[in-house]
């Protein structure tokens, strides 16, 4: 049978013959993971499992990322309780305070995902290491204490939807754009139970930053993952990252349940209006829609080209009076970078706030929350009512380039119009 | 597995934001977590719930975050099972691990309104509105699915596996 990504990957990670979509396999996984929301749900199940040790104390990861630096003294005992069951564990990858970054960006850049690898995470971002050509996907607590403890799990083998996305990008369009533009298409149940594959000439023309940024909301269109197939470019980052992996791509003739093809040439930048992921409109139908905050950031787009994006945008120009642009960069290792290149100096004098990497306000979580009626544009991944703050607030999902004029113009704006 | 409640209806895409807001993930107590269940639709609104009562609601109930969180605080809302249109697919593999029963049934969820009385019956695969008289039928659960069930969730699956 000739397979698409998701069932090679699975293939490759199972005793059983995969001849079907559908068809429940049992898989070794090659990293599990949990953050400091889910972690001390998934040690409780462990710990009622019986378990005794992890299966492999290299291959799981605890990052403390959702709520640090520690809000308050609950999120402080989740944190301490998880740190105490890594020593315990001997888990080589735990992430706390200066190390710890948003774990979808730091995982890949730390070299711990790539081609092939099977992960399960208790974050439903987990899907982002797709972009590197990986089989992620979200997982819940205890079944990622299942996965933790027996180093394997079960799959239903899911059915793929390609999308295709031919022609050259224009300015101030990039990969945020395309994914808004395909949740806008399917909705955000439009690939419930499926995996997504991307290709097309505007996909092998991306920088594989923005392959994770479009993987990373596969889960916004209900998709268990989506997925690429990894390149030349792929295999430059993470041999850049100390990893030794091989081009991998989906089988000629594949099956697949539902092709969709977009030419991107003439496109406009995107945003998606509250309160779902595919409430999606040209930037042109909402621009003069006016503003309280903006988040530059998280596992969406807090990496080292977004932050550039952004950094152009604002460079010469200042935040309008009366809106707070927070801008956190996902990574100590982008923080870095980004201090080293002068976007944090770009950022500081156009009057941003800077602040650590943490996932913070992307989930309503600290560090920039929203109070009754106000409104944000952020390039987080979701819009839900109440997702920032308040119930009565609302967010709006764009790319960093469209975050960082609509905070110069105080509204939301094109970048090409400022 | 029978079960008989009040319907408390919900709409299309409930993510788990709605279900249970992220500023109540700093405890895994399931009463805890129970009092604040649909805090993010409606504050207060699990108020309306008595223990058996059954919640029904629209398409891709679920979505957002992987927060297992969110089959808890249902079951500790007092609600065992969950009728709706579809799950979205971490939600529905979390509520087995949990042992919240869920039912998928498509259009025939506009079978039943708020404040029905309904009666499950999971073994048969039978809902009957005991306001309306009217019957649903739902598919079988997959065979996973009810071998997780029967060992009573993931918890007691994977210390099988280890003992």
């Amino acid at each position: 049978m000739a397979h698409t990504l998701a069932q090679k990957i699975l293939q490759a990670h199972t005793d059983e013959a995969i001849t079907a979509a559908g068809q429940i396999v049992r898989c070794r996984v090659s990293l599990a993971l949990a953050n400091d929301i889910t972690a001390p749900l998934a040690i409780k199940s462990f710990r009622a499992m019986g378990a005794k040790r992890v299966f492999d104390r290299d291959k799981v990861a605890l990052v403390m990322d959702h709520f640090t630096p520690q809000k308050d003294i609950a999120s402080a005992q989740q944190v301490k309780l998880s740190r105490e069951f890594a020593r315990e564990m001997g888990i080589t990858h735990y992430y706390e305070g200066g190390d710890c970054g948003v774990e979808h960006a730091l995982l890949p850049e730390l070299g711990l995902v790539g081609p092939g690898d099977v992960v399960v995470g208790a974050d439903s971002h987990t899907c982002t290491y797709g972009g590197l050509g990986a089989f992620a996907t979200g997982f819940g607590s205890t079944d990622v204490a299942g996965a933790m403890a027996l180093g394997e799990t079960w799959f239903k083998v899911p059915p793929t939807i390609r999308a295709t996305f031919t022609g050259t990008l224009p300015k101030w369009v990039g990969a945020k754009d395309l994914i808004l533009r395909l949740i806008g298409e399917i909705g955000v149940d439009g690939a419930l139970y499926r995996a997504l594959e991307f290709d097309g000439a505007a996909i092998e023309a991306l920088s594989v930053e923005g392959r994770m940024t479009i993987a990373n909301m596969a889960i916004e269109a209900g998709g268990k993952a989506g997925l690429f197939a990894a390149d030349a470019k792929t295999l430059a980052y993470t041999a850049a990252r100390g990893r030794k992996d091989v081009a991998l791509a989906a089988d000629p003739g594949a099956a697949y349940e539902r092709e969709l093809v977009f030419d991107v040439s003439g496109m406009e930048p995107v945003v998606a209006c509250p309160h779902l992921p595919e409430n999606v409109k040209p930037v042109g139908e909402v621009k003069g829609v006016t503003l309280d905050q903006v988040v530059i950031g998280s596992c969406t787009n807090g990496r080292i080209s977004d932050m550039r994006e952004a950094a152009e945008v604002l460079r010469g120009r200042k935040v309008a009076k009366g809106v707070r642009c927070i801008v956190l960069p996902a990574t100590p290792g982008v923080w870095k970078e980004a201090l080293k290149e002068g976007l944090i100096e770009t950022f500081m004098d156009s009057g941003c706030i800077v602040g650590p990497a943490t996932c913070g306000p992307c989930l309503g979580g600290h560090m920039g929350i929203l109070a009754d009626g106000e409104r944000a544009i952020a390039t987080t991944n979701r819009n839900f009512r109440g997702r920032m703050g308040s119930l009565e607030s609302e967010v709006y999902l764009a790319s960093p380039a469209v975050a960082a004029a609509s905070a110069v113009a105080g509204v939301i704006a094109h970048p090409g119009s400022l | 597995m029978s079960y008989t409640g009040t319907a408390h209806k919900v709409g299309e895409h409930i993510d788990t934001d709605a279900i249970i807001p992220a500023r109540f993930l700093v405890t895994t107590d399931t009463k805890k977590l129970g009092e604040n269940c649909m805090a993010g639709l409606e504050e207060g609104w699990v108020k309306r719930v008595k223990p058996g009562d059954v919640m029904v609601a629209g398409r891709n109930f679920g979505c957002g975050s992987s927060r297992e969180h969110a089959p808890i605080a249902i079951l500790g809302a007092g609600m065992p099972v969950v009728i709706a249109h579809s799950f979205a697919r971490i939600f529905y593999r979390n509520a087995f691990n949990m042992g919240l029963l869920l039912l998928e049934v498509g259009d025939e969820v506009d079978k039943i309104a708020d404040g029905d009385t309904v009666e499950v019956d999971a073994a048969k695969g039978l809902i009957t509105n005991r306001t309306t008289g009217a019957t649903i039928t739902c598919p079988p659960l997959p065979a996973s699915m009810r071998e997780l069930l029967d060992k009573g969730g993931l918890v007691p699956y994977v210390k099988e596996r280890l003992a």
